[in-house]
């Protein structure tokens, strides 16, 4: 059988090979993702190349860049500002490729948790953070968060004290959020870098908090 | 008679739901490649997410319960570009008869035949 | 656009992004996002006119009653002007 050396050698950007998928029994599905694709490619609306760039492109976001946002605001007040009054051009000016992605970023304080959803659907900063987790697409999440929270917290680990008060945000249109959380105690003296390695992708959406360094 | 009252299956919030699954799955290749022509098509003004939406509400909570994300996701597009008469459903049929005949796997079925 | 804005209790079929759970609903607009193309027209590749959006804040108590979790916990969604009406003081009454 002749092999396509893009699908069988391409790296993603972190080094690793694709999921080997190639062995499976061909599903519908598949036979109409490889014949949607062809047909694009052939009528010239996208070309191998560009497809091959676009998973790259998005292989290439992950919670990290969002992780390096929070660590950046963490330690610089000014940018902190800038984030909190248009999360968008902030992520732009540290060179995030986001693409047309309208973000608002949510503090957290001493008062106030701030929790990310959608309900209609699976809206998420994709542009910033990489892909949703697949809990956050399904039924039980999407439900359950905007009703019993404190509820649904607790089943990602994470009791809340009862003076603080949790904000849902529902991307019901054309807006995403990311969490900013707060920076833990005890992390005075660290960098920026050792900063960002505490932030979580569940802290950003609000299931979880940074964590305790050390 | 029908109990409807408009509140559609996609309208999930504040319905009764089970625990929270925290399994992860990694995406494969032919998933990658359908997230890539929804962005690639919808940026190229071929449909607007919203299109994309509105063909996944319309496909059903069945679907939802029965199809993976990107299982959906690729009906969607294809519905969408139907819609928007980027082929046909005549081009579409015979292609997919020619890819299922190129090989019993995506590796095989992948593979462009007259390149 | 005033503070105080209660969401239609319209259902009509099709693609709207103003969840079920929130309709009948009154919140305080936490601010103004601007003007964006009407996902109701463009689900269907209609020519879409720009409607102002606006990030409205529903207390739990206001949502879920009796059954909130936490009356004072808040719901934050973005719902489109023509969803919305405002409130006086004297329509909020039950």
């Amino acid at each position: 059988m002749p092999h396509d050396h893009h699908d069988h050698d391409h790296l993603s950007p972190s080094g690793h090979p694709y999921r080997k998928d190639q062995d499976h029994p061909l599903s519908y599905w598949q036979t109409m993702e490889i014949a949607v694709r062809e047909l694009l490619v052939e009528k010239g609306v996208t070309s191998d190349a560009e497809i091959m760039a676009q998973i790259d492109r998005m292989d290439a976001r992950s919670p990290a860049d969002g992780a390096r946002v929070v660590a950046r605001a963490w330690t610089d007040p000014e940018f902190k500002a800038r984030l909190l009054a248009d999360a968008s051009a902030a992520s732009r000016e540290m060179g995030f490729d986001i693409g047309a992605l309208r973000l608002i970023a949510v503090e957290n304080t001493a008062q106030v948790h701030n929790v990310i959803v959608c309900t209609l659907c699976s809206c998420y900063p994709r542009n910033l953070l990489g892909l949703p987790p697949d809990w956050y697409k399904q039924r039980a999440y999407r439900s359950r968060v905007v009703r019993e929270p404190r509820k649904v917290l607790r089943e990602f680990g994470l009791e809340l004290p009862d003076d603080v008060t949790v904000r849902i945000h529902d991307s019901t249109a054309d807006m995403r959020y990311i969490v900013l959380p707060r920076r833990p105690d005890g992390t005075e003296g660290m960098d920026e870098a050792a900063l960002a390695a505490l932030v979580t992708r569940d802290a950003m959406i609000g299931v979880g908090v940074a964590r305790m360094p050390g | 008679m029908s109990e409807f009252d408009g509140h559609r299956w996609h309208d999930m919030g504040g319905r009764e739901a089970g625990a929270i699954d925290l399994a992860q799955h990694d995406y494969a290749l032919w998933e990658k490649r359908v997230d890539a022509l929804m962005v690639l098509a919808s940026e190229k003004g071929h449909f607007t997410v919203d299109g994309l939406r509105r063909a996944l509400e319309d496909m059903g909570e069945q679907a939802f319960e029965t199809m993976s994300y990107y299982e959906r996701w690729i009906a969607a597009v294809n519905q969408n570009l139907l819609e928007a008469g980027v082929y046909t459903i005549e081009e579409l049929g015979r292609r997919m008869e020619e890819v299922q005949a190129r090989g019993a796997t995506y590796g095989e079925a992948a593979e462009k035949r007259d390149a | 656009m005033p503070e105080r804005v209660r969401v239609s209790r319209r259902m009509p079929p099709g693609h709207v992004r103003a969840p079920a759970y929130l309709r009948g609903k009154t919140g305080v607009v936490e601010r103004a996002l601007g003007r964006f193309a009407n996902p109701e027209q463009l689900a269907y590749g209609l020519p879409a006119g720009k409607e102002p959006l606006y990030r409205v804040r529903f207390t739990m108590a206001e949502v879920w009653g009796a059954a909130a979790e936490r009356p004072d916990d808040t719901i934050d969604a973005e719902i489109f002007a023509h969803w919305l009406t405002p409130v006086t003081e004297r329509q909020d009454a039950p």
